[in-house]
């Protein structure tokens, strides 16, 4: 383990990503993380500069398909799927914080 | 008489399709085989044996009437369940999903089904395909077949070890970085990762969608190419689909190797780097005396920017997942933990639904996504790719195929790699760079290694090159040594017959 990664980087991150971290576990992530970036620290040491970066294994293009009236989901077997669910929408808890 | 262990696939649908058997026979045997053994193995997160039944009656029922069900008729499946099958749960191994029933099919199902397949369960996995022991699932850990004390590898390990045990003659699994080509060389089945686009993806519940790949298990060469040919070809709902259909296997298999030019991976199959264990680098030179036997020429070859792979993997696998899972957030399917506002109720929603892998790789990509760090892991690794790309290009101009071990050790005890995440990567050092090429590669069962347990020989090829990947494959599962657990082999379902050889 290094200090690749900090313990506040790691809290940071959680945030981000929506994730409570108890501090017992910030601490085991922290040294894992850090052992993760330790083994890809392997490619510092590439000259990259004039390398072109791959993000698919195909060459993409637009898909287009013609614009014909198909099969679509079934709305009340999709709003089943919702934990909560009132006048045909997903229902949550407060966004702004205002009391219901 | 076929017990269902030794039994393929294409030999119970010929039965089927004939009338000589019925595929409510056939699926009673296998029943009988989960019975006896899924208490041990726990290969399932849900066996469908009521609905199996009525899909096996409705097969018998269009034999009798004269109809052909299909290439699969009656032969009995297994889903990893992180495919979508309607009305029926799809976890992902994970509880942010359980109780979740998608309203729809995979393209893969869906394909299944209308080629006569009975699909029996939803197999056991890491938490959303993520680990290489399927240790990390929400509902417990599946044992190998071979050795309950041992791990089936994964990510992919339910539907290895189904395969393995007798449960079923097929399965199917999916493969990010070696989640379907190392379970089945721990647990000595055959296991395919198609080239990118060739399966569609279309209800598959995503990882890394730029890696992700579907493809099947069994006990033979020719049943993967016969479910390689029923799953395979264009499918317009996902768009990264090559619209080509699904080439033909079956025809060409026995075609062997003579005159093939073959290329051993010199980074991935000595003591270099990640260090591939004695017993696996023997098996690996026993198998190119085969090919060479059969008339192939093989030689040694670098492949240098393979060794990059892994770190390379461990920052575009995880970007792409912490992207791909920011859509469990309790609100329009799975678990939901209340609190009293939006955000709260997210964060509580996540904590308590993922597992610690999971959470891991979130953080990993987010990280590896985030302000100041982008260039110097995510900008990097996409470059990566590109090398390794252009290096298997190199190697393609003067090989057909190239070769390597599936895994660097046969299977290992339950719990040995747990708590360390980084060892646990390791072993998936072999089969990452396929995936980051978009290329095909197999893993063929080969002998076993020092403590009994099967080997696996990875064959890669460049991108289409199926036909040619499985041709090697056949050649090598024909001329594997004596134990290899395969159709016939003595392992399957008794550790006790276990040779050393």
């Amino acid at each position: 383990m290094t200090d690749r990664i900090s313990k506040q980087d790691v809290a940071h991150v959680a945030d981000l990503a929506r994730l409570a971290l108890t501090d017992e576990e910030l601490d085991a992530f922290t040294g894992q993380l850090a052992d993760v970036l330790d083994h890809a620290a392997d490619l510092e040491a590439l000259d990259l500069v004039d390398v072109e970066p791959m993000t698919h294994p195909l060459p993409m293009r637009n898909v287009l398909r013609p614009d014909v009236v198909g099969e679509t989901s079934d709305r009340a077997e999709v709003l089943a799927c919702a934990p909560s669910v009132e006048d045909e929408q997903f229902r949550v808890p407060p966004v702004l914080g205002e009391s219901p | 008489m076929s017990t269902p262990e030794r039994t393929t696939a294409r030999l119970l649908a010929s039965e089927i399709r004939s009338g000589a058997r019925s595929a409510r026979t056939v699926l009673e045997e296998h029943l009988v085989a989960i019975e006896a053994r899924e208490g041990e193995i726990n290969a399932f997160n849900l066996v469908l044996a009521d609905e199996a039944r009525v899909a096996a009656d409705v097969i018998d029922a269009r034999v009798a009437a004269g109809e052909d069900p299909g290439p699969l008729a009656g032969v009995p499946v297994a889903l990893k369940d992180n495919m979508c099958t309607r009305g029926i749960p799809t976890t992902c191994s994970s509880r942010i999903l359980e109780g979740w029933r998608p309203p729809y099919d995979a393209t893969v199902v869906e394909r299944l089904v209308a080629a006569g397949a009975v699909v029996v369960g939803k197999t056991n996995l890491d938490e959303f395909a993520m680990g290489s022991s399927t240790e990390n699932s929400a509902f417990g850990v599946t044992r190998n077949p071979l050795d309950p004390a041992k791990v089936p590898g994964g990510s992919s390990g339910g539907s290895a070890a189904a395969v393995a045990a007798g449960f079923t003659p097929l399965a199917l699994g999916s493969d990010t970085g070696g989640s379907i080509r190392q379970p089945a060389a721990l647990c000595g089945v055959v296991g395919v990762k198609p080239t990118y686009g060739t399966v569609s993806r279309y209800g598959l519940v995503a990882y890394a969608s730029s890696l992700d790949q579907i493809g099947p298990f069994s006990r033979t060469v020719a049943d993967s190419a016969l479910m390689l040919e029923v799953i395979g070809g264009h499918d317009r709902r996902d768009s990264t689909s090559i619209p080509k259909p699904a080439p033909d296997l079956s025809s060409v298999l026995d075609y062997g190797v003579e005159g093939l030019r073959i290329g051993i991976i010199e980074e991935l199959s000595g003591d270099g780097l990640e260090g591939i264990a004695g017993d696996v680098q023997a098996r690996l030179h026993e198998a190119v005396a085969v090919l060479e036997a059969a008339g192939a020429t093989v030689v040694s070859t670098s492949v240098p920017s393979v060794v990059y792979g892994l770190s390379a993997y461990y920052v575009v696998a995880p970007a792409e997942a912490s992207s791909n899972l920011a859509r469990y957030d309790g609100v329009r399917f799975g678990l939901r933990v209340d609190a009293p506002n939006a955000g709260d109720m997210n964060t509580a929603t996540r904590t308590a639904g993922f597992g610690d892998e999971v959470k891991r790789r979130i953080m990993l990509g987010t990280y590896a996504l985030s302000a100041g760090y982008y260039d110097a892991y995510y900008g990097k690794s996409q470059k990566v790719r590109t090398l390794i790309l252009e290096d298997f290009a190199r190697a393609y101009g003067e090989f057909d195929l190239l070769l390597s071990p599936t895994a660097p050790t046969t299977a290992f005890p339950i719990g040995e790699k747990t708590a360390d995440p980084m060892t646990m990567y390791l072993n998936d050092v072999c089969t990452i760079p396929s995936n980051l090429a978009g290329h095909p590669s197999m893993s063929v069962p080969f002998g076993v290694g020092d403590d009994g347990m099967p080997v696996g020989v990875q064959v890669l090829a460049p991108a289409s090159g199926e036909p040619t990947m499985l041709r090697a494959a056949k050649v090598l599962e024909a001329a594997a040594p004596d134990g290899h657990p395969a159709v016939g082999g003595t392992m399957v379902g008794s550790p006790a017959g276990v040779r050393n050889e």
